[in-house]
């Protein structure tokens, strides 16, 4: 059964680790099947097309998918920049990108929404050229995602294009083909499914996303409500069922996000011969 | 002849370097985009902090709300970051070890509290201890409180950094290999000894990588335990917590006072974070 028969230890680290998943996620996570489950089929659907629920889904979907499209495509110019060109002050930037991985979500809330809202420093410069009003609005939601988002794809294209081999590029370039022809036919298909990836990454974390949004979203119901907010209104109002219901959908959206996710890293992996 | 070939080389050295005006173009928009969504946020916090001069600052951080906000989260980690250790370094041993029916499940279903929304990590304790809960009467009747009380905090801050550890050390042990640890056992040392002289040393960086970040992450995390906390003033408001409520109360000062305090630990994670890099790309070179 086990590769060497010599390593101790099995039986009782299985054990724990399998205690724990089963106490601190399994279980936790069934309670929100098991109680969705106690309502009827006609309960759950009417609670799920309500108005409000359905705006707040269209809204976090929305706001995610474009954030994380806007994510995708500064972070593939950062990665690039970070990884081909050195410049002064690189080694301070490449680690500013995991900011919004360490920075707790409150305060990213209060802080993107001091800087964009009507009165702050971009906020008002903005409304000024613009005249358009960042904070309070859905626009609001896509700045705090696009901050939440762009580590997740940085972080993903950077291992891919240090590992990506040079030797391609100069078969490319002894064949005869100018920079864009190298990079749109070269370097582009082999760095896609990481991008990709990253997108998928900003996405899912965007969708659940709560701490960031909340202070710049304005919170309007059918507006700038999010669904993580959503399901924090009906438990504060007492409604379990409305919560898990909601919770228990947008659970499985993430399931299956995961699992497009973990595909399209298994396909990376099979694609540069990893696997 | 050799003209031919300094004039091949000359194009592939266009081919394979960027032109000057490409190269400032995107060095450019990086550095802007940095600055803007990351630099930017990070000296507002002390700009904001400091609005109101330094007294202001010291005054808000050192109210009697303020501190048991920071004492909580103190507990909240050093109860919530040994116990995900345990279990990173646990299930690193069961999966990178050994070889059984239903591994890539157990790591996918490692990986899952990453996909949940904290707002539902919350909202599940809240189904099993909460008054309407499961458990909630028997808990009620036997005067134990789990929701809006430090238990449930600890409670959703394990759920949240729960990958943090073993993800970093399930790869790590991979690429290790196991050849040393048997070494070790086939010399006769016992199956602790093995792991505190053989595997520990070797895992170090990395184990200490996973705890940094299971760290900031038990400190910081808002949308979770928000759902269990109840927001009760100096009792159940951690500092993220409590840095919401002030907000929302427009004690601006004392929001980002606290807020302050949080982004010290944040650039303090991130420069700890790089020196580990930089330890582990040393270690991996030798």
């Amino acid at each position: 059964m086990s590769k060497s028969h010599i390593m101790p230890g099995f039986r009782p680290a299985l054990g724990f680790t399998l205690l724990y998943l089963a106490l601190i996620v399994l279980i936790p996570l069934s309670a929100l099947l098991l109680k969705t489950l106690q309502l009827s089929m006609d309960q759950f659907w009417a609670i799920l097309t309500s108005k409000r629920v359905l705006a707040s889904f269209q809204i976090s979907f929305g706001t995610s998918l474009l954030a994380a499209l806007v994510a995708a495509i500064l972070g593939f110019v950062i990665a690039w920049t970070l990884v081909r060109y050195t410049f002064p002050g690189k080694k301070v930037f490449d680690a500013l990108i995991d900011l919004p991985f360490a920075l707790p979500t409150a305060v990213a809330g209060i802080v993107l929404a001091t800087i964009y809202e009507p009165k702050g420093w971009i906020g008002r410069w903005v409304m000024e050229a613009f005249g358009v009003q960042i904070a309070y609005k859905p626009l609001g939601i896509v700045v705090a995602l696009i901050f939440i988002g762009l580590p997740f794809v940085v972080r993903t294209i950077e291992p891919v294009l240090q590992e990506f081999d040079s030797a391609m590029e100069e078969a490319a370039a002894s064949l005869g083909a100018n920079r864009w022809q190298a990079f749109c036919q070269v370097i582009l298909p082999n760095i896609l499914p990481a991008a990709i990836t990253g997108f998928a990454l900003a996405f899912a974390r965007g969708v659940g996303e709560y701490g960031s949004v909340i202070f710049i979203a304005g919170n309007m119901p059918y507006v700038s409500e999010v669904v993580p907010l959503l399901i924090i209104t009906k438990l504060e109002q007492y409604d379990y069922a409305g919560a898990t219901a909601i919770g228990l959908t947008m659970l499985m959206l993430s399931f299956c996000l995961l699992l497009l996710i973990n595909s399209l890293q298994w396909w990376v992996r099979r694609r540069s011969g990893q696997l | 002849m050799q003209a031919v070939s300094l004039n091949n080389r000359q194009q592939t050295q266009t081919a394979l370097n960027d032109p000057d005006w490409v190269r400032i173009g995107l060095v450019s928009i990086s550095v802007f985009v940095i600055t803007l969504f990351l630099l930017l946020p990070l000296t507002t916090v002390l700009i904001e902090a400091f609005a109101k001069g330094w007294s202001a600052f010291a005054a808000s951080l050192s109210q009697p709300d303020t501190l048991a906000a920071m004492r909580l989260t103190l507990l909240t980690a050093a109860i919530s970051v040994p116990l995900t250790t345990a279990f990173g370094v646990s299930a690193a041993w069961t999966i990178a070890r050994f070889e059984f029916r239903g591994k890539s499940l157990l790591v996918t279903l490692i990986d899952l509290p990453f996909s949940v929304s904290p707002v539902i990590a919350g909202l599940i304790y809240v189904l099993i201890f909460g008054a309407q809960g499961w458990l909630g009467p028997w808990l009620a009747e036997h005067d134990i409180k789990i929701i809006f009380a430090v238990p449930g905090i600890i409670l959703a801050t394990l759920f949240v950094t729960f990958p943090f550890v073993a993800r970093e050390l399930i790869p790590l042990m991979q690429e290790i290999g196991h050849e040393e640890e048997e070494a070790a056992l086939s010399l006769g040392a016992s199956g602790w000894q093995t792991f505190f002289k053989i595997t520990l040393p070797n895992i170090k960086w990395g184990l200490l990588y996973g705890v940094l970040l299971c760290n900031a992450r038990a400190m910081g995390e808002f949308g979770a335990v928000s759902v269990v906390s109840g927001h009760i003033r100096g009792l159940t408001n951690t500092l993220p917590l409590h840095v919401e409520v002030s907000y929302n109360e427009y004690d601006f000062v004392g929001a980002f006072a606290g807020a302050s305090v949080l982004a010290g630990l944040a650039v303090l994670t991130l420069i700890l974070k790089t020196l580990l890099e930089w330890q582990q790309q040393q270690q991996r070179k030798l």
